[in-house]
């Protein structure tokens, strides 16, 4: 037997090499190479012209503890997690209607949440500005139907923040639920109803138990990205409501201090570790998650 | 007995498709009751229909005197075990023969209790918590009537429960089954398309055939009488006899055939003149070496099929169909190839009246006018 998988190994290496090899190469170059690159940045220093020094040092993760980073990534973690609850609220009924439904439209409206997709988000989120903003659509709607008089200020808000956020992320939602729904067994339903379940205690019992998967890694795939997406936090929150994404994209930019994004990248990537090991451990599917 | 489930005119249309036709079915309470057919004859959607998954196009149906055509499933006090099972697969065996109980807020003393018993009555002690997943089909299968039967249901639908059990496992489950029904004294409906299952365990069985029930009658009345062509070839091996009535004399009837005259016992409700079919059972067919009074037919012994018990003989008309012949292992036969005398005694044979017989009387009365 040792002999026969020994040969095996052999007759299928050099298939092995020439296929996965390329793909192994370009991620070992073009992923871990620049990831381990920015976890030694992280414990780099800058001199006075903002040169990235080799001076080894913790003190980026030090200065990183400071109250008023720990203030940002409390309410980072708050908005990823409204936005998380808003998804599931939303994207769960949505959902099930789509997935149960017999209609033959129903692929168009599956299509329906996948289409805004393939506009970059961004020009998306730079539409919700210009329908909300002071001479948006809506105040103009508002203030020349006499509902309002002086056009309300929707922009820079947490909440306005989170309508983009939901906005951007809720088909990752949507998309797992309608899976885990689609493939809930009918009959399951009908032997609950025959039990003597009502249509509430079968929603309880039966339905949400059986689809929490696709909850779990809609949540992992809401929460995770909604930390970084600091391009929404930016246009509908005007720095007002400032996510993990947003304090690393300035140190990088404006603040031209690499060494301290570095840290902070190092910090999103745990947190994100992290949030994925919980989820194997509550039973997640890690094929759910599409990674 | 009370009538316990009672429908009446029930149409089921899906479209342009008549699933179940002007049906009508009265099942008595205690009653072992089956549907058989087979599949698309509406048998499953008459007991969906009563369960409530399905509601009927036009027609009633009762359970207990009461009216249920607009009650939710959850509503009714019937309770079904389906062909899938459809055991909840996140929650424990206790867990799942439970749920009627804590859906209806059974104290949980009760409940534990209550179902402990069923699960020993089901020989499924022990099993509590695992889930369905680590179960056999068998055991998978005794948990769904658990988990029904728990309910004390004044009717218990089952939809071909043992389909997807092996044919040992299956005759084992069936006097199992019958075993159950007695012993509780429910009313059962049982949806089968498996004739020999359906004679095993019913008290009566309603042959359904293109959404109409072609008869409904004991076992043996549906064996040894059937009513139309399709109950006699649907149950049972048979040898299936097309011809014309040209004689009724005491009783007596002489029909025609393509390959001579045969001689059936009449009921009263044939005429002369009529075309019908005459259907015969493989083990009181007869045949003799010398011409038997009263029939005509010759044929040629083809094969012998030794099956055990009994042998299979297989013998050709000269229009070249097969009749099927069973005979007791050991007696002694006519050599393959040789010419003998198919017959019957006449009270052994059931005459049929034969739906294009039907056409040809409505063709004829045109044709007259």
């Amino acid at each position: 037997m040792a002999g026969k998988s020994k040969h095996e190994f052999r007759a299928n290496t050099l298939p092995a090499i020439i296929t996965v090899g390329p793909v192994a190469l370009i991620m070992l170059l073009l992923v871990a190479a620049p990831l381990m690159y920015v976890g030694v940045m992280s414990f780099c220093s800058i001199d006075e012209y903002y040169n990235v020094t080799h001076d080894l040092t913790l003190g980026n993760y030090v200065r990183l503890a400071n109250t008023d980073y720990l203030k940002i990534y409390v309410q980072s973690l708050l908005i990823a997690f409204i936005t998380t609850i808003l998804c599931i609220l939303i994207g769960y009924p949505f959902s099930y209607i789509i997935a149960r439904s017999k209609s033959r439209f129903k692929r168009i409206f599956y299509m329906l949440v996948i289409i805004p997709f393939w506009t970059n988000s961004l020009i998306r989120i730079y539409g919700w500005r210009s329908f909300l903003g002071t001479n948006g659509w809506l105040n103009s709607s508002l203030v020349s139907l006499g509902i309002v008089s002086e056009p309300i200020d929707f922009l820079y808000k947490n909440g306005t923040t989170i309508l983009g956020m939901v906005y951007c992320l809720i088909p990752f939602m949507i998309l797992p639920l309608y899976t885990a729904i689609e493939k809930l067994d009918g009959t399951l339903l009908e032997a609950s109803a025959d039990l003597g379940a009502k249509p509430v205690s079968t929603f309880f019992t039966v339905i949400l138990p059986l689809t929490s998967s696709g909850i779990f890694s809609g949540s992992l795939m809401v929460f995770i990205p909604c930390l970084g997406y600091f391009f929404v936090a930016d246009i509908l929150g005007g720095g007002n409501s400032d996510v993990i994404g947003n304090l690393i994209e300035r140190q990088f930019q404006s603040g031209n201090n690499w060494p301290l994004g570095a840290a902070l990248s190092i910090i999103l990537i745990i947190v994100t570790l992290v949030l994925v090991k919980a989820y194997q451990k509550l039973g997640g599917d890690m094929d759910a998650l599409g990674v | 007995m009370g009538k316990i489930v009672e429908i009446e005119g029930v149409n089921k249309i899906y479209g342009s498709n008549k699933v179940v036709r002007d049906l009508n079915l009265t099942v008595d309470e205690g009653e072992f009751l089956t549907l058989l057919g087979s599949s698309g004859c509406g048998k499953t959607t008459t007991l969906r229909m009563i369960a409530g998954f399905e509601e009927p196009t036009t027609g009633t149906i009762k359970v207990e005197g009461e009216k249920v055509e607009d009650k939710e499933p959850f509503e009714r006090n019937v309770n079904t075990v389906f062909q899938s099972y459809a055991l909840f697969p996140h929650m424990t065996i206790f867990n799942n023969i439970a749920y009627g109980l804590r859906m209806k807020k059974v104290p949980k003393d009760e409940i534990k209790e209550r179902v402990l018993k069923m699960m020993e009555l089901v020989q499924l002690g022990g099993f509590e918590k695992r889930y369905p997943s680590q179960l056999s089909g068998g055991q998978r299968q005794r948990v769904a009537i658990a988990r029904a039967l728990i309910n004390k249901p004044k009717v218990l639908l089952l939809d071909e429960p043992l389909g997807a059990l092996d044919l040992k496992l299956r005759k084992q489950m069936q006097l199992e089954l019958k075993r159950l029904q007695k012993k509780l004294n429910i009313t059962f409906i049982y949806v089968t398309h498996d004739q020999e299952e359906a004679l095993t365990m019913s008290d009566r069985i309603a042959v359904m055939h293109d959404g109409v029930i072609d008869q409904l009658a004991t076992p043996s009345e549906i064996y040894e009488h059937p009513k139309t062509r399709f109950v006699a070839t649907f149950i049972g091996e048979t040898n299936i006899y097309d011809g014309c009535i040209t004689r009724i004399k005491d009783g007596v009837a002489t029909i025609t055939l393509e390959n001579g005259e045969v001689s059936v016992k009449c009921p009263e409700d044939f005429k002369l003149l009529e075309y019908a079919t005459i259907s015969v059972r493989p083990e009181k067919m007869k045949f003799s070496k010398e011409k038997v009074d009263g029939f005509g037919l010759v044929a040629q012994v083809k094969d012998y099929v030794y099956v055990g018990s009994v042998l299979k003989c297989i013998v050709i008309l000269p229009n070249g169909n097969e009749l099927r012949i069973e005979r007791l292992a050991g007696q002694e036969l006519p050599e393959i190839g040789s010419k003998c005398y198919p017959y019957w005694n006449v009270e052994d044979a059931v005459l049929i009246h034969n739906e294009s017989h039907y056409i040809f009387e409505a063709l004829n009365s045109i044709q007259l006018a």
